[in-house]
């Protein structure tokens, strides 16, 4: 192996990531007065929270009465009893704390009429556990992750937080079972950098590009989530991936569920509003699984529209034109642009479209890392937020919404339990040589890699075996034959081909690296995904349609040591965190 | 008589040709400017020759189909591929955008593929917006208020109208790295995109510190190096109008 030129660096914590939940972490982090470093491969409003829509869900109670016991209930409910309560107590109830938070950093929320945060409906969010829809996620236009992430950023600059922007994370530093710091390399010169730090803050995101079609970006490939792999440590309820009603048909663009808050709808080949079908009480805003399903369903039964008939139509034509401007003007625009569409007057065609991983690191409500060793235990100097982290408080099925709230309520949790446990300037211990030395091995194996299979090949084929293989619907059949598939990409490792071996912002190698950090979620998903036999949330196994609280009120773990997974389970929370509200027991979940 | 010449090194030469393989009867000649610092060599212009019978509709989807088909050394920054990240900028047949929105059905003839132009180069398409992103953070870009409410800031629909057209702006550098003024004094004049920002703080009727915003940007340079050549409004691929911003701003400072 080539000698690498190595930087070090230490700091109190470093966060890695800069999207909402790794901005919002450092911005506590940084007043806290411990000296923070944050770690993006990408500037940080490039991050994918700028994507987000639609809102971000709080019971201000803006527009009518709220409570945010109603929205835990929903959140529950949502998750399909998967979700510990505990952690969902807690992020409901900081949750308007959150948002009025986020309001005093400037975020340009739209506004009611006297000038108050305006709020929308969203799917599943409910009045009086269960009733009618109420008005609980927070907008700003259907801008909102845009305005959240910019006024994040600036907030980091106020508090001077340091920034390592375009350093691509490769590994965490472990010792004895306690996480010391992470190496990363600096795209923008090559240089690799050894950052010591008592607390390591993941905070990377999802992981949607496993799959051919999603609505996320070319970067969001759950790095995060495979350092933890790698460093001999569980992933959790990797098999819910939730798949977006509205993604623009052939580009997966999203259209937010704003659209159906506002009063869009969707419809089937015969002109029905078939959802009044499958959700007579919620119609079109029931929970996400439950109408991508729905979707799936009028498709295969041949009711969809198109020459393919493999789609359905989104109607917001019968809006108010100056709603639709005021309110939806980002969508309005994404519709044009990709599907040569004008939304006041046609309907825009959308398809279910992979959005969102419920799965990732294990934590608890204080975004701590949990592991399994006989019983839950904490893995010391390491915490996850944000997509990246299962707390897991959407449990088999995120409510639209409750993804911006997770980002600010536990980047904020971090920091606040880092400030608890790190003392400012606390000097650091000696990591053994062997950890950089084994990611360095790795990362010098991948650069010169000169055999014949290209990343882009490996990746296609990746993307098309979890698109075909764990979708909407599950079969044992088909997740059988996904679990041999899906490590034909990774055997293709073996015989690689990089062909930049240069070290300043070398995509090839960024590409590669990113790859061998999806391949791993994408086995263990279909792996977890094969082990569940029963149908939860937007887990939806055909030859196991019940829900089956007995044998699967479990979070599945999984661990990945390349080909090889290891599945084991541990009971989800059914206990509440305070006396303020009671246990919620598992119902049918109807809506 | 003085003459002017590129050095040596920077001068662009004529690079490889990859010819299509594909057998297509539908193809197009892509011309990408590449340069990798590592090899000491001067910048060229790769030309591909690329079937479009199955290539999407944006010249983003066009650069990936030859980095996954034809040339995986290419490098050039994509993240969410629909215009709201910013990372794909660059100038596509001469012009400024977005290359996820840009149709590349818009581009006539050959696809001539550059970085944003004036910034000092990567590696091929990737650009140095470390200035530019100083010059954001001198605008102190974050709410300034002595209000110690517990609730939110109260503001009128019209107020928060104001900020319309200004807070959607995805700090891409098109408008700015299309500026004659930002070419010529791109370390001193702010450039129609952060000015834009600044202006969205000024007007913000929950900020308390616009006398001082003002006062900041009311500078020779900062500010009155822009000379209304309106390109950076006609380069916005977010149909934002950075050129209002900025004779917004002069407009309160000659009144106030």
């Amino acid at each position: 192996m080539k000698s690498y030129k190595i930087i070090d660096h230490e700091y109190d914590v470093v966060v890695l990531g800069a999207g909402g939940s790794g901005l919002r972490a450092a911005v506590g982090l940084s007043e806290a007065g411990l000296k923070t470093a944050c770690v993006s491969k990408v500037f940080p409003t490039r991050s994918h929270t700028s994507a987000a829509q639609g809102g971000i869900s709080a019971a201000l109670g803006n527009m009518g009465e709220d409570d945010w016991r109603w929205h835990m209930y929903d959140t529950v409910k949502g998750a399909d009893w998967l979700g510990d309560q505990d952690c969902i107590e807690y992020l409901c109830k900081e949750a308007p704390r959150a948002v009025l938070e986020l309001e005093k950093y400037g975020v340009p929320f739209s506004r009611t009429e006297d000038g108050k945060i305006y709020q929308r409906p969203f799917g599943g969010m409910t009045k009086n556990y269960g009733n009618e829809p109420v008005q609980r996620t927070c907008a700003a236009a259907d801008r909102t992750g845009h305005a959240i992430l910019h006024t994040l950023y600036g907030q980091a600059l106020k508090h001077k937080t340091e920034f390592f922007i375009e350093y691509f994370a490769l590994d965490l530093l472990m010792k004895d079972g306690q996480c010391k710091g992470l190496i990363a390399w600096n795209l923008n010169d090559g240089t690799i950098h050894r950052f010591r730090s008592h607390i390591t803050i993941i905070a990377t995101g999802g992981y949607g590009k496993v799959y051919y079609s999603a609505t996320s970006a070319h970067t969001c490939t759950g790095d995060g989530n495979a350092m933890v792999l790698r460093a001999g440590l569980p992933l959790q309820d990797m098999e819910f991936v939730q798949f977006h009603p509205t993604g623009i048909y052939g580009h997966g663009t999203l259209i937010s569920e704003g659209v159906r808050g506002e009063g869009g709808y969707l419809v089937n080949s015969k002109g029905e509003r078939f959802m009044e079908r499958y959700a007579p009480k919620a119609k079109d805003l029931a929970s996400r699984d439950v109408v991508s399903r729905s979707i799936a369903v009028e498709i295969n039964e041949g009711r969809g529209v198109g020459n393919e008939k493999d789609h359905v139509h989104l109607h917001l034509n019968h809006l108010d034109p100056k709603v639709i401007e005021e309110r939806l003007p980002g969508i309005s625009e994404s519709s044009r642009l990709f599907a040569n569409v004008d939304v006041t007057k046609e309907p825009i065609p959308v398809v279910p479209t992979v959005h969102y991983n419920m799965g990732g690191i294990p934590t608890n409500y204080k975004a701590e890392v949990l592991t399994l060793n006989g019983s839950e235990k904490t893995v010391p100097g390491l915490m996850a937020i944000g997509e990246a982290a299962c707390v897991s408080v959407h449990g088999a099925n995120r409510l639209g919404s409750n993804s911006l709230i997770d980002l600010v309520v536990f980047g904020r949790a971090a920091a606040k339990r880092a400030a608890e446990l790190v003392k400012p300037g606390t000097p650091h211990e000696e990591i053994p040589q062997s950890e950089t030395d084994k990611c360095l091995e790795r990362f010098d194996r991948l650069r010169n890699a000169s055999g014949t299979n290209n990343t882009a090949d490996l990746r296609l084929a990746m993307q098309k075996t979890m698109q075909s293989k764990c979708a909407v619907f599950r079969t044992e059949k088909t997740l059988k034959e996904g679990v041999n598939e899906i490590r034909k990409p990774f055997e293709g490792m073996d015989d690689l081909s990089v062909k930049d071996k240069s070290l300043i912002f070398n995509t090839d190698l960024v590409e590669t690296l990113e790859f061998d950090n999806l391949i791993r979620q994408a086995i263990t998903t279909m792996d977890s995904a094969y082990h569940r036999k029963e149908s939860r949330g937007a887990h939806a196994r055909e030859d196991f349609p019940k829900r089956n609280d007995e044998k699967f009120m479990q979070h599945t773990l999984s661990w990945c040591d390349g080909k090889k997974t290891k599945i084991d389970y541990r009971p989800v929370h059914r206990s509440t965190l305070s006396n303020d509200v009671q246990y919620f027991p598992p119902q049918e979940r109807v809506y | 008589m003085v003459q002017i010449n590129l050095p040596q090194n920077s001068k662009v030469e004529k690079g490889k040709f990859f010819k299509d393989k594909t057998g297509s009867k539908n193809i197009r000649k892509v011309n990408i400017y590449r340069w990798d610092p590592s090899t000491g060599e001067n910048p060229r212009i790769d030309t591909y020759e690329v079937d479009m019978d199955n290539c999407p509709s944006k010249v983003l989807d066009l650069l990936n189909k030859i980095k996954n088909e034809i040339d995986p050394s290419i490098a050039y920054r994509r993240s969410c591929a629909h215009g709201v990240c910013g990372s794909c900028a660059m100038n596509m047949d001469g012009k400024n955008g977005l290359a996820c929105t840009k149709p590349h059905s818009e581009i006539k003839g050959d696809i001539n593929i550059y970085p944003l132009p004036h910034l000092k180069v990567l590696k091929d398409l990737i650009g140095d917006l470390s200035t530019l992103y100083k010059q954001y953070e001198s605008v102190e870009p974050w709410l300034k208020t002595t209000s110690k409410t517990e609730k939110e800031n109260i503001q009128s629909k019209k107020d928060r109208a104001k900020l319309d057209g200004l807070y959607e702006c995805i700090m891409c550098a098109c408008c700015s790295t299309s500026c004659p003024s930002y070419w010529w004094n791109g370390e001193k004049y702010l450039g129609p995109a952060v000015l834009l920002q600044a202006y969205r703080w000024i007007i913000d009727s929950r900020d308390e510190d616009r006398k001082e915003r003002l006062k900041k940007v009311a500078d020779e340079l900062k500010l009155y190096r822009c000379h209304t050549i309106m390109n950076c409004t006609n380069a916005c691929p977010k149909g934002l109008n950075p050129a209002k911003a900025i004779a917004s701003i002069k407009k309160m400072l000659a009144t106030s």
